[in-house]
């Protein structure tokens, strides 16, 4: 069924969503692997991913390309016989990442989860306002190789610090790379803050984390 | 009115800043004293202070004003004093200090939301005043709410225009306009206190940098109307009613304008860009979606004889050939991260162009780096007029002192043309 699987792709990639949901819908019908189906949708993901990192798409079609990927999941998943379910891909690593405390923006840090996810690394999204003690327990928890700090305003730029003050703190600084990024944050930031880097948008975000570990699966 | 109620040091300020507008070269570089909170905090008050004390918050400005004596400025008030009014009618569409467990001192925020849904585009453009009325209004305010009971009224004539009137005898309507004539007081004692202080400091020479503000078109549905979200999306599932939406808001979001504005001497309109920068839209998407319908707004309040003072957020590097499609002399464009000396080259014989010391080297530097910034600021941008000094997006809620200081020292000491 190589032709369906190309017309889906295609559709996803062009942001044709009434024809992605229908062929999608229509392949399930038709007795349509639901997990291959979704493995075509994460191969048309990365398309969508690899035009924006060209600068051919942007923000609105990576908001597009997820709608219909939820919109396909919901249909496809319930239909998953298997006993373990969806196999799950190997993550290249580790990332807790949230928008630090004082600061509501979420825009940002959502487009970085949604590229950091399609190139393989499992991320760990605290939310917004998050805590300083948060993002502590969420590193104890969750051993990350990388933390990613977002924030919008300016006073995001003191909560920063404070943020890696305390992972610094509690013993966890040398166990994480930090990188920060939003808003008006630029190097004379990274300083402020003391993280190991920073990124103007979503791609250095990707480009950061590759360089600190890895593109190919380690676990 | 006329000049003879001005002082000489108001109408020297405000010719400098005309003659920039106009791409002429005053005497020196103008700067502009534009804050949100940094004036309010300088004077040792909490954002929440400033959001709840009008005449403190005035004092702040004044003393501020008086230190850094700039060539214009701005009584923020209608922008952050307004959580006792926001108290009473139960305003949505904020967050903000000391209210519902927000600390004191930090920033309000606004709520991003779906506060009209795909369905209503069609309401919106058959009878927005309904939609405001019976939907839109109800969500964004507890007061508002019991309007949404209220009935359409161009769906009635003759005797039942009478009969309607049980609408407003209801319980919950009559408290909702009891409310709203509550939080309408209030609001009133707030815009008093501005004209007081606009009056005092007009009368010690300083001239206002804004008289009102709005907004572009797609910002208007993406941010206030849709949500970011929704706005994205409907570049590709609504896409024509968006379009239509667009092209009918964009002579009332400048008749707001021109209505705010009044008959002001100060005919400056702030107007921030949000979702045309890039990275969030394409190029292509920005020619189609953000730039025809506010170039309408633009025109519009030209014609009016009001200065659109557009703050372009973030980076905007690779709009400037198109945003240069405007008449010659007759805008601001305030750059955030937009590369403003590329933006020199492009538009400096078509707009005034002001800006844009990084928020970061407020904060976080020293003066020494300031000073450079500006000179070069002064040097590049400022040649031959045609620029006004200020921070990227006005002066930073947490800027040093001695930063804001060497911005102004800078200006008018450097910034004088031979």
């Amino acid at each position: 069924m190589s032709t369906e699987r190309k017309t889906l792709i295609n559709y996803i990639v062009e942001m044709a969503e009434d024809e992605a949901n229908a062929l999608a819908r229509k392949m399930l019908d038709n007795g349509y692997d639901p997990l291959e189906l979704l493995s075509h949708c994460r191969e048309a993901m990365d398309i969508v991913g690899s035009r924006y990192e060209q600068g051919e798409y942007f923000l609105p079609e990576l908001m597009m390309a997820g709608e219909m990927l939820n919109d396909i999941s919901g249909i496809a998943k319930p239909l998953i016989q298997h006993a373990g379910g969806e196999e799950k891909k190997k993550s290249l690593g580790t990332i807790v990442l949230g928008t630090v405390y004082g600061d509501l923006h979420d825009i940002g840090k959502n487009i970085v989860t949604f590229m950091l996810e399609i190139n393989g690394y499992e991320v760990i999204d605290l939310g917004i306002d998050v805590p300083i003690a948060e993002f502590i327990s969420a590193i104890e928890e969750h051993e990350p190789q990388v933390v990613a700090l977002s924030g919008f305003l300016t006073l995001a730029f003191d909560s920063m610090k404070e943020t890696v003050e305390a992972i610094t703190a509690a013993g966890l600084r040398n166990k994480v790379k930090i990188m920060i990024g939003g808003g008006q944050v630029d190097e004379a930031i990274m300083f402020h803050t003391g993280a190991d880097a920073f990124g103007l948008n979503a791609l250095t975000a990707v480009s950061l984390c590759k360089g600190w570990m890895g593109e190919e699966a380690t676990t | 009115m006329t000049n003879l109620e001005y002082n000489d040091d108001y109408i020297e300020r405000e010719q400098r800043v005309l003659d920039v507008i106009a791409l002429k070269q005053p005497d020196r570089v103008p700067i502009f004293l534009y804050s949100t909170f940094w004036q309010a905090r300088h004077a040792g008050m909490t954002c929440e202070e400033a959001m709840y004390d009008y005449e403190r918050l005035s004092a702040a400005i004044k003393d501020s004003v008086l230190e850094f004596e700039p060539d214009s400025y701005t009584l923020i008030h209608p922008a952050i004093a307004l959580g006792p009014t926001m108290e009473i009618m139960g305003y949505q569409q904020l967050k903000w200090p000391g209210h519902e467990g927000m600390s004191p001192d930090v920033s309000f925020q606004y709520i991003d939301a779906e506060y009209m849904k795909a369905a209503e585009y069609d309401e919106y453009l058959d009878d927005p005043t309904g939609f405001y009325l019976r939907r839109y209004l109800p969500r964004i305010a507890k007061a508002y709410e019991p309007l949404a009971d209220l009935p359409d009224f161009t769906s009635l004539f003759y005797t039942r225009l009478i009969h309607c009137t049980t609408s407003f005898a209801d319980p919950k309507v009559i408290e909702a306009f009891e409310t709203l004539a509550r939080a309408g007081r209030e609001a009133n004692k707030m815009f008093a206190e501005v004209s007081r202080i606009g009056a005092e400091m007009k009368d010690l020479g300083y001239p206002l940098c804004q008289s009102a503000s709005g907004g572009a078109p797609f910002d208007y549905f993406a941010d206030y109307l849709r949500g970011s979200k929704q706005g994205m999306l409907d570049m590709f599932r609504n896409k024509d009613k968006l379009l239509a939406a667009m092209d009918a808001a964009a002579p009332r979001i400048a008749r707001g304008i021109i209505n705010s504005v009044g008959d002001n001497r100060c005919r400056i309109a702030f107007i921030p860009i949000h979702w045309g920068l890039d990275g969030f839209m394409s190029p292509v998407q920005f020619e189609n979606f953000f730039w025809p319908s506010l170039r309408k707004v633009l025109m519009l309040l030209i014609e009016a004889d009001i200065v659109p003072n557009l703050l372009w957020e973030g980076d905007c590097t690779s709009r400037l050939e198109v945003i240069k499609d405007v008449p010659v002399g007759k805008c601001i464009y305030f750059f955030e991260r937009t590369d403003i000396f590329k933006a020199k080259e492009i538009l400096g014989d078509i707009v005034c162009l002001r800006g844009n010391i990084p928020a970061s080297m407020m904060t976080t530097g020293n003066p020494d780096d300031v000073v450079e910034y500006c000179r070069k600021l002064i040097d590049v941008v400022g040649k031959d007029g045609g620029f006004i000094m200020d921070c990227g997006v006005g002066i930073p809620d947490e800027a040093k002192t001695e930063n804001v200081k060497a911005m102004f020292d800078t200006t008018k000491n450097y910034g004088i043309y031979g």
